[in-house]
């Protein structure tokens, strides 16, 4: 089964580079037509993350986020529903986890880190499953809700850093008060690669035995290819849209907590630059596929890097770099046009 | 007291309802013709960042109108040549023309982060400064774009429902294989929409750099794009519906502003929220009216004219 399954990954893997590999040259262009340097720019992006062991280790970092959001759109995807609220729900598992750390700093570790952990997985649950029901009761489609709860949730950050949770002393940039060592994820080796890593690889695993091992993974796909013909089988269809959502939004707040906890050790207004949306980007990608995710997440850990090269030495906003993104995703949209209806 | 705050309301509700009306028009006609483009609201960074640098670099808020006007009318054919000539799926093609806004508007803009700028000219006929209270506040001191919102969306409608054009538009996003039967060509039609509805979601990015903040800030737009979006769905896809729902999230937008200026006990980041969610209770209410009134082929992809 699994080399049935490496096959079409792999060569999933090689297209996808082929494709980045054009995207980049387009890029280039892009690039130079702003006044850039794009080969020093991809030179500094090469040296920066695969030349060396500490450039290793933060594309490591940087994949926890990417691959837990990942698995947030591909788990309810399989359903056929569409979630581009992952940068929202990481926003919200960051909160929670927040709320449970600053609620009680003073528990021991082996206590409040599964605690805050749970919390933060359950701050992403909720926030999607607002649209997951908005959906099951057919009210509101679930693309354009998540989409809206993404601005949301960095408001209620930014309400509680400049209100209730605000640091003293931290007029300039507003936030939390550092949290207490008990509640820092443990990091390995002298890396910021923390726990949240062996959690997201874990998330990954539990999907791919959801999926391919359960009951319910045949349910799911049974939903996702007739919804009206699942329902008349007996399966619940709109409680398993609700908790498909939930799920997979309780994956993106694990990736929040991680950055929370295992990153910055405090809460802060810029947590993430767009994990959410480049997570979806991966899971789209791949297609859902487990393994495609894990190279795409890796692929595009590296290209994203490429917006930190690009502020850095080439003086641009980190937001260039999704121009780099669209250009993947123009090339691989043009390249298969897809039958039948598109919804 | 109440009357000021209110005058100030209206007056706040046309000013920002603007960009919001231009956008809904724009999305509403590619909608017309059975597209959707979840893209809108990196069509409406470009159009802001694009009006902005221009006006920054010629000095001239005219020019950055027209270039504003154009970028959004060429992105959105770079949409079109995703989803009609390459068939590709729309909802993600959209995505991708998020992606790409972000990206392009970030790209445009940096170089002119913190310029000062002279935005559009506004101008209030003496008559009407005249009318008591409309003195004290903003109203009906508007710029060109603001004054002709209503006309244009008129406009839209007369162009959508009283023209041979917007008839055939219209067929597209019902049933295009009736369109094609009947002698027109659906992906003409459906690139002249797109062209036409991305001038004016260019126009509705311009609004904002150009008239109403007066600067340009990476994803200054705020989900306008997604609210727009919903705002078609709450307008039944009609150009002059769309005119209410322009207002009415306006509306929402400049309360929270007056409140916040006149030091309300709310966050001014709870109050920030009110147009998101103000958007979703929309959306909840009119969830099952939209499958009437919706064009019967949006969203699907035309295979028979190949």
């Amino acid at each position: 089964m699994s080399e049935t399954r490496l096959a079409p990954a792999l060569r999933t893997f090689l297209r996808y580079a082929g494709i980045s590999a054009v995207a980049l040259a387009l890029f280039a262009v892009v690039l130079l037509a702003a006044g850039k340097d794009p080969l020093k720019a991809y030179a500094d992006t090469f040296t920066s993350t695969l030349s060396s062991a500490y450039g290793l280790s933060e594309l490591l970092v940087r994949m926890t986020p990417l691959l837990l959001t990942a698995v947030a759109v591909a788990l309810p995807s399989r359903l056929g529903l569409i979630n581009v609220g992952g940068e929202g729900q990481l926003y919200m598992g960051a909160w929670m986890a927040t709320a449970g750390v600053l609620l009680f700093p003073a528990w021991p570790r082996w206590l409040l880190l599964p605690f805050a952990a749970l919390l933060g997985f359950l701050g992403g649950a909720l926030w999607a499953a607002i649209p997951g029901a908005l959906r099951a009761a057919r009210l509101v489609n679930e693309t354009i809700a998540t989409l809206l709860l993404n601005y949301v949730a960095p408001l209620i950050i930014s309400y509680s850093i400049f209100g209730p949770w605000r640091a003293e002393g931290s007029s300039a940039y507003p936030q939390s008060p550092a949290f207490p060592d008990a509640a820092l994820l443990p990091t390995f080796y002298d890396t910021r690669i923390h726990a949240g890593f062996l959690i997201s690889l874990a998330a990954l695993l539990a999907y791919w035995l959801l999926l391919e091992r359960t009951r319910w993974g045949v349910d799911m796909r049974a939903i996702g290819g007739n919804a009206e013909a699942a329902q008349r089988l007996g399966i619940p269809v709109a409680a398993w849209i609700v908790i498909a959502l939930a799920i997979g939004g309780g994956f993106a707040g694990l990736a929040g907590m991680g950055e929370v906890m295992g990153v910055h050790g405090r809460l802060r207004q810029s947590l993430s630059p767009g994990f959410g949306f480049t997570g979806f980007l991966i899971s789209w990608l791949a297609g859902g596929r487990p393994l495609g995710i894990l190279f795409m997440a890796f692929l595009l850990a590296i290209i994203t890097s490429a917006g930190d090269t690009l502020q850095i030495t080439q003086g641009l906003p980190y937001a260039v770099v999704n121009i780099l993104l669209a250009l993947i995703l123009f090339l691989v949209l043009a390249r298969q046009p897809q039958r039948g209806v598109s919804k | 007291m109440t009357t000021p705050l209110l005058l100030g309301v209206l007056a706040g509700a046309i000013l920002s309802g603007t960009s919001l009306l231009y956008a809904t028009l724009g999305e509403t006609l590619v909608e017309r013709s059975g597209l959707v483009n979840l893209g809108l609201e990196g069509l409406l960074l470009i159009g802001a960042s694009v009006g902005f640098s221009v006006t920054a670099v010629t000095g001239s808020a005219w020019l950055g109108l027209a270039a504003a006007a154009m970028a959004g009318g060429l992105a959105n054919l770079l949409f079109g040549w995703l989803v009609v000539t390459r068939k590709a799926n729309q909802l993600a093609s959209g995505l991708a023309m998020m992606f790409f806004g972000f990206g392009v508007s970030a790209l445009v803009g940096a170089p002119h982060v913190g310029a000062v700028i002279t935005g559009l000219p506004k101008w209030r006929p003496s008559w009407l400064a005249g009318l008591p209270w409309v003195q004290a506040t903003t109203l009906f001191n508007y710029d060109l774009l603001t004054w002709l919102a209503i006309p244009v969306a008129l406009l839209v409608w007369w162009c959508l429902f009283r023209t041979r054009w917007g008839l055939g538009v219209r067929a597209v996003g019902e049933s295009p294989g009736a369109a094609f039967a009947s002698g027109r060509d659906p992906a003409t039609l459906q690139f002249q929409a797109l062209a036409a509805g991305g001038v004016l979601a260019g126009l509705a990015g311009a609004h904002l750099s150009l008239s109403l903040t007066l600067t340009w800030a990476e994803y200054m737009t705020a989900g306008r794009g997604f609210i727009a979006i919903a705002l078609v769905i709450f307008s039944k896809w009609n150009p002059m519906r769309a005119v209410a729902g322009a207002l009415l999230f306006g509306g929402a937008e400049a309360l929270q502003l007056q409140l916040q200026a006149r030091g309300s006990l709310i966050s001014p980041f709870l109050l920030d929220m009110t147009p998101y969610l103000l958007t979703l209770l929309v959306l909840l209410a009119w969830g099952g009216a939209r499958r009437l009134a919706a064009p019967a082929s949006l969203g699907r992809t035309f295979y028979g004219s190949d």
